[in-house]
């Protein structure tokens, strides 16, 4: 169990150091200079010249390197070109409403796709079933920015009972949070939700034509003891994997989702560093983004020992 | 909840009046697949005498299964009980609510199965899956529940009985799983257990142990059993009486010691004479009930007649057209076929 746990966060080193290698040479993978990229069309030689400066640019690759990952393991991620303020300051300002954005869409795709899916795994063939795989198809296909405006408009602008967009902070109470979470959360979890819903239904009628579920049956268990109790847990696996997969898909549908719903988050500050190539901000997010990526994964490798002894030992 | 039970003693004229416990009556269960019906279970008549071991014999595709599936009503789309009735108690299953049914399952009636390796989540600890049992049916607490489970580990005769009730099932053997089945099928004393080939994917030194532990329980808790097997030699160690199934219907049936001695239908000399005794000569030791010439018929589209007809050696001309009954040939001893008496004189003279 230990040894397993050990071994899985001690893989993670690897994947992180590949990531920030290629953070790292996001600024000298892309043609012309760094410099001249980061000065932007209007610089003169002078600019780039105090930029070349400010970045260290003049020093050998491995240098730079290595002073980057040295200041990284300080929590130091640069300095922003655009407002020269530390990166590490910037993303900590929107990280509160991306996190939020985030959980409130995992929570509430999971709570509605896993119970979703059991049904249809449960009435396979019936029209609940087909319902459900209808939705999985069209919440799957379904471009995110069209459903939000779609949200907006229905909620927002005809009944006029949801904000139309911004964020409130949960310290300033749950209700208004909720108020203005729920239309963001709702077009970001569509994705989300199609997939674990039908992750779910495939998984669940594997497990239901499997020999203890009849066991189960005949020892006189009603049958959401056994859809849940036995069937639930053995199926959770394959479930719990394509949540932890599917959080990449998330993030890149928050920083839609954030434009769309006009949330100052950690997707806006990306979509703003791109647009002015404010390469330090370009390179801790994706930093942050593909540790995020990584911790979610390690976590469901952990779930994973919860949910089938034959892994834990 | 299970209701208050008027025991409707009836005698039974060849047994010493015993009490039935289960009593099916002219069973239908079809599937109704895309390509046609499958009768896979066509009129089954048989009953179940409290405390006895009754033998269902029969090969493969037989209709053992569905029969004793169908008892428990855990046949699943597409198939369906079309006719007859299952009684317990002068109760009729069949007519219950769900409810009702569940309350049967597990506690009145229980079941074991094929497959010990599969037929138990591989996710739940045994102390969890016994425990379960015994606390939907006899509302124990937890804690009594997990004793009570530790105690049928014990008395299936599993070494360190509290600790392997921790443990899951890909740590224990095929033998081991078998007998958590048992214990689990047993926690709550069921007046039948219905064992399903509980022997037959077991090693042959497990498959006597394992045997061996059914009777000895069955004569401790009273429980009576329907040992469900396509292997005769089984039912002759084993059981009182016996009644061999072909193609979805009951062929014969008599006890045990009668049925060994004088078979009066060709199917079930057939069968014994592919299978090896304790007391026959070695030779036919490796056959097996597959060596019948002939293949079971489609269950789709049964041939009108007797269903054995293309497979029979005593076949006649009115066997292929007339479907033989179900009749008493000798005191307690039934067979369906048209020329038992021929049977009977080839056979012993
Ligand atoms: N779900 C199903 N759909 C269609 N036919 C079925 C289904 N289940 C069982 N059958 C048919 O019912 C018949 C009887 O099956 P059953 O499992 O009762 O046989 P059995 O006597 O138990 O055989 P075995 O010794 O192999 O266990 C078989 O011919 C099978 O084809
Ligand atoms: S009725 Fe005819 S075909 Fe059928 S078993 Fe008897 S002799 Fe054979
Ligand atoms: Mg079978």
């Amino acid at each position: 169990m230990y040894a397993y746990l050990i071994r899985r966060i001690l893989a993670t080193i690897p994947v992180m150091a590949v990531v920030a290698v290629f953070v790292f040479s996001l600024l000298f993978l892309s043609p012309g200079d760094p410099a001249a990229i980061i000065a932007g069309d209007l610089a003169t030689a002078d600019d780039i010249a105090r930029i070349r400066e400010r970045l260290g640019l003049n020093e050998p690759f491995l240098v730079q390197f290595g002073k980057w990952v040295f200041n990284l393991m300080r929590g130091d991620l640069g300095v922003s070109i655009f407002s020269n303020l530390p990166v590490s300051k910037l993303m900590l300002q929107r990280l509160e409403p991306t996190l939020m954005l985030t959980s409130t869409t995992l929570v509430i795709a999971i709570c509605a796709a896993v119970p979703m899916g059991v049904i249809a795994a449960w009435k396979a063939g019936t029209f609940i079933d087909r319902g459900v795989m209808l939705f999985a198809v069209l919440g799957f296909s379904f471009p995110s920015f069209v459903l939000g405006y779609l949200l907006i408009y229905t909620f927002s602008i005809k009944l006029e009972v949801l904000p139309v967009q911004g964020y409130t902070s949960i310290s300033k109470g749950f209700g208004p949070f909720l108020n203005n979470i729920i239309l963001p959360s709702l077009t970001l979890g569509m994705v989300q939700a199609a997939l674990v819903a039908r992750m779910t239904r495939t998984s669940v009628l594997e497990v239901l034509a499997e020999d203890y579920i009849r066991t189960a049956h005949a020892k006189g268990l009603a049958t959401h003891k056994v859809l849940i109790g036995h069937a639930l847990k053995n199926a959770a696996v394959p479930i719990v994997t394509i949540i932890g997969v599917s959080f990449a898909l998330l993030i890149g549908g928050a920083i839609i989702t954030e434009s769309v719903f006009a949330i100052p988050g950690l997707g806006r500050l990306t979509v703003d560093a791109i647009l002015r190539r404010d390469y330090p901000i370009i390179q801790g997010v994706i930093l942050v983004f593909s540790g995020a990526y990584v911790l979610v994964n390690l976590a469901v490798d952990i779930i994973y020992t919860f949910l089938d002894p034959r892994i834990r030992f | 909840m299970v209701q208050a039970t008027q025991t409707m003693t009836r005698p039974d004229p060849g047994s010493g009046g015993a009490e039935r416990v289960l009593e099916i009556e002219n069973l239908k269960t079809h599937f109704f697949t895309r390509d046609g019906v499958v009768r896979a279970v066509d009129g089954v008549s048989y009953h179940v005498l409290k405390g006895e071991t009754l033998g269902v014999v029969g090969e493969s595709g037989c209709g053992k299964s569905v029969s004793a599936l169908s008892v428990l009503r855990l046949i699943a789309k597409p198939g369906r009980i079309v006719q007859g009735s299952i009684k317990m108690s002068g109760r009729n299953l069949l007519d219950l609510s769900d409810r009702e049914m569940r309350s049967i399952r597990g506690n009145d009636i229980s079941m074991i199965f094929q497959e010990p390796m599969t037929s138990l989540n591989p996710v739940l600890t045994l102390g969890r899956q016994i425990a379960e049992t015994i606390m939907l049916h006899q509302g124990l607490s937890k804690k009594d529940a997990w004793d009570k489970s530790v105690e049928m580990l014990k008395l299936v005769r599993i070494p360190e009985a509290e600790r392997r009730v921790t443990e899951y099932p890909f740590q224990m053997s095929g033998g081991m799983r078998q007998r958590v089945m048992i214990a689990m099928a047993l926690s709550c004393n069921p007046k039948v257990l219905l064992a399903d080939e509980p022997t037959t994917a077991l090693d042959v030194t497990i498959q006597a142990q394992i045997l061996h532990l059914m009777l000895e329980l069955k004569e401790k808790l009273g429980t009576a059993i329907v040992l469900i097997t396509h292997d005769l030699g089984v039912v002759a160690e084993t059981c009182q009486r016996i009644v061999v199934m072909y193609a979805g219907k009951k062929v014969e049936e008599a006890t045990a010691d009668e049925l060994f001695e004088r078979p009066l239908h060709p199917y079930t000399v057939g069968l014994m004479k592919s299978v090896p005794r304790l007391d026959r000569a070695a030779v036919e030791e490796q056959a097996r009930l597959m060596e019948i010439p002939g293949m079971v018929p489609s269950l789709k589209n049964m041939p009108p007649g007797c269903a054995f007809a293309p497979r029979c050696v005593f076949a006649t001309e009115r066997c292929r057209i007339e479907e033989p009954g179900f009749e008493m040939k000798a005191g307690g001893h039934f067979a369906a076929c048209f020329n038992s008496d021929k049977v009977a004189e080839t056979y012993h003279g």
